[in-house]
């Protein structure tokens, strides 16, 4: 079972705010996707029955946005916006060296399964330009150097596992 | 400088906590507008010439009385109206709801509470783009405050009166800010716009009126009414009252929010801002976000208030200004806007589908030195299939930098067609491999 008792009883507690099962669907996926990294075909049955709806309903929902993942990702999630503000201030470069740091391209997971690369839109940040997120957490202003350091940093989180 | 209203606080230790906001005179318009009629909250919105920051400056009053008083359904029962605060923040160049939501969620919060009285709301939404977690983090802590201190819940400050709000996450995808394609996400569905009217005041979230506003503007009404409108009113021009969170970003010495009166001329800005870095110039400025038509050097001496800006032949947008210095590729740099977005269009109308699509290419193949003179003039001919032949106004924002880019700087397309490459670049120089391209092409 993917969506376990803790799931289940988070979207039990938005219940009553929300005057259609339907609503609920984003915040499940978005628990779905904390448990599990991504959003499998099981967990897509899982969660139309859990809200009585058809799973092609949730399919369509799944595909549209791009936050949910349609296959699994690595550890370590590397975002980096190469929207026009990032890229005024050298996000290309930094993207290269991340290309180049990791071995793979944009849009690759690592072999290791430890990191994915990919290259996102604006992320709403571009006052501390150029910004690259990791899971949940937002690095600013970052150049090659405090890049590198910030490398390092989650290297070493992997490594400690 | 004129007074600051909003960001006074900016900075201050644990300005994001109830006990801060109280301190500093927080919730104190709540109670003022709690014991004044609904009508008379709006009308003093009105009189304070608030005008909605999210994108389009409609006049917030004025969407605030287009909420149906007593709305019932076919059989007679009472349909409950919804309050949508839109904090999807994705327009690129815009980053100052995250600020608002990260240090100041309960000025955001009394002025939905406020904004819910005036228009008889019973629920409130926030819609919160996906990416900010510790944002909403933030400000469910601030909600959990409010509830426990009475300010949200089944009685606001002690009255007959049931109000509360609920954070909604988005999950990537900058359509979603378009108001009725929020309204569509937040029901759980694809975020796809709906055909205007009607309108979200009749058949807004789950069928039922709703209002939608942007963070900022939610921010500004506790202010208005505590100091009163005319304090607002007198910042700005006739039409456009306050200040304003302008995002400075790109090439200038210090990027960051600035609140300023919202007629702040837009050279003086990148001058407060401390220039274009390294002794360079300004090339061009987006005064309000991607989907506005750029400026050249010799047209940023102006307001930037709404109406001077559409003035000027573009638009005030959401703050967002973008500044290009002279070394910049003004065709690369319309490439990326571009690509952007071809990636954001929600598919639902074939002209912008389709056009996103085509402009995209081109202009990517004019960088790249393969256009030809052709390609220049077949721009403004999609742009024209575009601009106001579609389901929602997406389609006229990938118009903005199509066209002032081709129309301002064709020398500078035309000398990519003429040399075969890009005349900023290295001469043998070979881009990057473009995944995204290489898979459309
Ligand atoms: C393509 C598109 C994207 C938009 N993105 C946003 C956004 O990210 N945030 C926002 O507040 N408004 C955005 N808007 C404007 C909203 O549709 C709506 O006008 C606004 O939320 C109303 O709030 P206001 O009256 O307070 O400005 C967007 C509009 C369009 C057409
Ligand atoms: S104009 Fe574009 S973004 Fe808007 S509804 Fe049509 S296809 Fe979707
Ligand atoms: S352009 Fe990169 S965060 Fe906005």
């Amino acid at each position: 079972m993917i969506i376990d008792q803790h799931i289940s009883q988070r979207i039990d507690e938005l219940r009553p705010q929300f005057p259609t099962e339907q609503a609920l669907l984003l915040p499940l996926l978005h628990e779905i996707q904390a448990k599990e990294g991504w959003i499998s075909k099981e967990a897509m049955k899982e969660a139309a029955s859990f809200l009585h709806l058809p799973v092609a309903r949730v399919e369509e929902v799944v595909s549209f946005y791009t936050m949910y993942n349609r296959k699994p990702v690595g550890k370590q999630h590397v975002q980096i916006c190469t929207n026009i503000a990032c890229y005024l201030r050298g996000a290309d470069h930094l993207l290269q060296c991340l290309e180049k740091r990791l071995g793979i391209h944009e849009g690759e997971t690592t072999a290791d399964g430890k990191y994915t690369l990919t290259a996102v839109e604006c992320l709403a940040a571009c006052g501390t330009a150029p910004v690259v997120q990791v899971n949940n957490d937002y690095h600013e202003n970052l150049d090659e150097k405090s890049l590198n350091q910030l490398m390092d940093r989650l290297d070493k989180e992997l490594l400690d596992g | 400088m004129a007074e600051v209203l909003l960001t006074r606080h900016n900075g201050a230790k644990d300005s994001h906590t109830l006990a801060f906001y109280k301190s500093v005179g927080g919730y104190a318009a709540l109670d003022q507008a709690l014991n004044m009629a609904p009508d008379a909250v709006i009308d003093e919105v009105k009189k304070s010439n608030l005008r909605g920051r999210g994108g389009a400056g409609f006049p917030t009053g004025m969407k605030w009385s287009f909420m149906p008083k007593n709305p019932v359904d076919a059989q007679g029962n009472p349909k409950p109206k919804y309050l949508v605060c839109n904090a999807d923040e994705g327009e690129p160049g815009t980053f100052k709801d995250r600020l608002l939501l990260t240090q100041h969620p309960h000025m955001l919060i009394e002025g939905m509470v406020i904004a819910a009285h005036a228009i008889g709301a019973s629920q409130g939404y926030i819609y919160v783009r996906g990416e900010f977690y510790h944002e909403i983090q933030i400000l469910n802590a601030a909600i959990k405050e409010a509830r426990a201190a009475g300010i949200l819940g089944k009685s606001v400050r002690g009255r007959s009166w049931k109000f509360d709000i609920e954070v909604y996450r988005g999950a990537g995808a900058y359509i979603c800010g378009e108001e009725t394609a929020l309204l569509s996400s937040l029901e759980g569905r694809r975020g796809e716009p709906r055909l205007k009217p009607p309108f979200p005041a009749q058949v807004g979230a789950f069928g039922m009126p709703s209002c939608v506003n942007n963070v900022e503007t939610f921010c500004a009404v506790p202010t208005i009414i505590k100091d009163g409108a005319a304090k607002f009113a007198a910042i700005g021009t006739e039409r456009s009252g306050g200040t304003r969170l302008f995002c400075v970003s790109g090439h200038v010495v210090k990027p960051g929010v600035y609140e300023l009166p919202i007629n702040m001329n837009l050279k003086d800005l990148i001058a407060h801002c401390g220039g274009v870095p390294g002794g360079r110039s300004v090339k061009a400025v987006i005064p309000g976000g991607a989907s506005a038509p750029m400026l050249r050097a010799d047209e940023i001496d102006v307001a930037m208030d709404f109406d001077s800006l559409a003035k000027a032949g573009t638009m005030a947008g959401s703050g967002g200004v973008i500044v290009i210095d002279d070394q910049t590729c003004i065709v690369e740099a319309a490439a990326r806007l571009l690509k952007f977005y071809e990636h954001e269009s929600c598919g639902q109308c074939s002209q912008c589908r389709e056009g996103s699509h085509w402009l995209a290419r081109m202009f990517n193949r004019i960088e790249a030195g393969q256009g030809t003179t052709e390609d220049l003039d077949k721009i403004a001919q999609i742009c024209g299939n575009m601009a106001g032949q579609t389901i929602c106004a997406f389609a006229d924002a990938v118009t903005g930098p199509a066209l002032s880019t081709i129309r301002k700087f064709r020398a500078e397309f035309e000398e990519h067609v003429r040399l075969g490459r890009c005349p900023s670049k290295p001469e043998h120089y070979v881009r990057p491999h473009d995944h995204h391209a290489s898979a459309r092409l």
